[in-house]
């Protein structure tokens, strides 16, 4: 499971133009076994970012349609900040059914999960991938693959910002000192058990210290956030 | 039973909007001292309520407030890190991770207060296992922290500030399948009832094999 993780996580890494994060949906089919996957954000450096393996008819037809009124996907991910299990979302109208039989017919998964992604100058997005499994596959597949999915979607966000040259998305995000002291033991090579034992904190806490500077640093492990905090002075070792 | 409710859903549970909103002006505001503003209802709001966060709410029997929780995720702001970064010296920042607030119980519950603590963390618990994340960050008394350690569900104190009954801490919890296990034995509440509550919330469809066939 971890090690589907990192493999993606690392693909990203390497990614860094509009082109290269367009191509990562394959990297997500292969080692997620998912049947589509779409990330869209409404507002990046200006202009509407859209990433999908949706057959473009699809897309087209949807737009067409102005489907974005009434797919329930959408209005969750607008007010909600949970990921929204597709099929929990309230398709008890009959435009809403149709609107979902006529994208299985386009080759939309019937299941999916939608993660709404806040960013910290207002930026909204979501991420979604989907699948093809009945309802106890995708229950065990979503029990297995929720929390990957959670630090996907965010870090593909992060990416995003970057290839589009949106505003810093760290700004304001400056590392705290429990943040510097982390990673400057950790890059000095003491192990996460030694470092715990300097700080005197449990290795539960330090997990989330390193997942916080991680994620403020926009780094996809933690040799990569050390290196990063290095290269811009924030610690020295 | 515990609901599910986001800010902008609280209109269709007026009783319990209603009495969540004056028993918390009731716990901060007049029992515990905070300073926090009360409304011209008699409800304890402040801004993070105006964020569309997700309460998950205790339904007594008489439809009224019984107790609850606030949650937001830390990607956005949040209320320990826009007050109490200080003292943990750090503003964590994280998808996986979910703040909680406003920890509050009815004064009207005579027996079974600690029957539905023990059900609203259970109910935050559950939103982790179900979401992917790993843990929840906090801000409590210092001197209720046994209770959570009584429940199995035991806190990384990573900062505290103020002193005896006074004395706060902010705090991390962890978050997983096991940790959930641990918590319903301890505190005799069977993980299927709590799996119901998030279900009745979060209502499954079930799209197999035919059923969305108009």
């Amino acid at each position: 499971m971890a090690r589907k993780l990192e493999t993606f996580l690392e693909r990203l890494d390497t990614t860094n133009t509009v082109d290269d994060l367009s191509s990562l949906a394959d990297v997500l089919r292969d080692t997620y076994d998912v049947k589509n996957m779409s990330y869209l954000a409404t507002n990046l450096n200006g202009l509407p970012f859209v990433s999908s393996t949706y057959d473009p008819k699809w897309a087209q037809h949807y737009e067409d349609q102005n489907y974005m009124l009434i797919d329930p996907v959408v209005r969750g991910a607008l007010l909600q900040f949970n990921p929204l299990d597709w099929k929990r979302l309230d398709w008890s109208s009959k435009r809403t059914r149709s609107f979902f039989n006529e994208a299985v017919d386009f080759g939309v998964g019937r299941q999916g999960y939608t993660i709404p992604i806040r960013g910290p100058n207002g930026q909204a997005a979501i991420f979604a991938i989907n699948h093809d499994s009945n309802d106890p596959g995708w229950d065990r597949y979503l029990e297995e693959n929720a929390h990957d999915f959670m630090l996907i979607s965010h870090y593909f966000h992060q990416k995003a910002l970057a290839a589009t040259h949106t505003t810093d998305p760290i700004e304001g995000r400056e590392l705290s000192p429990r943040e510097l002291d982390v990673l400057k033991y950790l890059g000095i090579g003491l192990s996460r058990g030694k470092v715990a034992e300097v700080l005197e904190i449990s290795e539960h806490t330090l997990r989330v210290y390193v997942d916080s500077a991680r994620y403020k640093l926009g780094a996809l492990n933690t040799t990569h956030a050390v290196a990063i905090a290095l290269a811009r002075g924030v610690i020295a070792v | 039973m515990i609901k599910y409710i986001y800010a902008d859903q609280l209109d269709n549970f007026p009783l319990l909007k209603d009495t969540m909103f004056k028993d918390r002006a009731g716990q901060f505001k007049v029992r515990h001292g905070w300073d926090v503003t009360v409304d011209e209802n008699g409800y304890e709001i402040d801004e993070y309520d105006a964020m569309n966060p997700l309460y998950a709410i205790w339904e007594a029997p008489d439809g009224t407030h019984g107790g609850s929780i606030r949650v937001l995720p830390t990607v956005g702001p949040t209320m320990v890190n826009d007050h109490f970064s200080d003292l943990a010296g750090i503003k964590i920042i994280s998808p996986v991770i979910w703040e909680c607030t406003r920890f509050c119980i009815s004064p009207r519950l005579t027996d079974g207060q600690s029957k539905v603590a023990a059900s609203l963390i259970l109910s935050g618990c559950e939103l982790g296992v179900r979401f992917g994340l790993e843990s929840s960050i906090g801000v409590v008394y210092s001197h209720t922290l046994p209770i959570y350690r009584r429940i199995g569900w035991i806190p990384d104190v990573i900062g505290t500030s103020g002193e005896e009954r006074e004395e706060i801490s902010v705090c991390l919890w962890p978050i997983n399948a096991k940790v959930k296990a641990n918590i319903c034995r301890k505190s005799r509440i069977a993980p299927e009832l709590v799996e119901y509550w998030f279900d009745q919330s979060f209502p499954d469809n079930a799209f197999t094999p035919v059923a969305i066939a108009a």
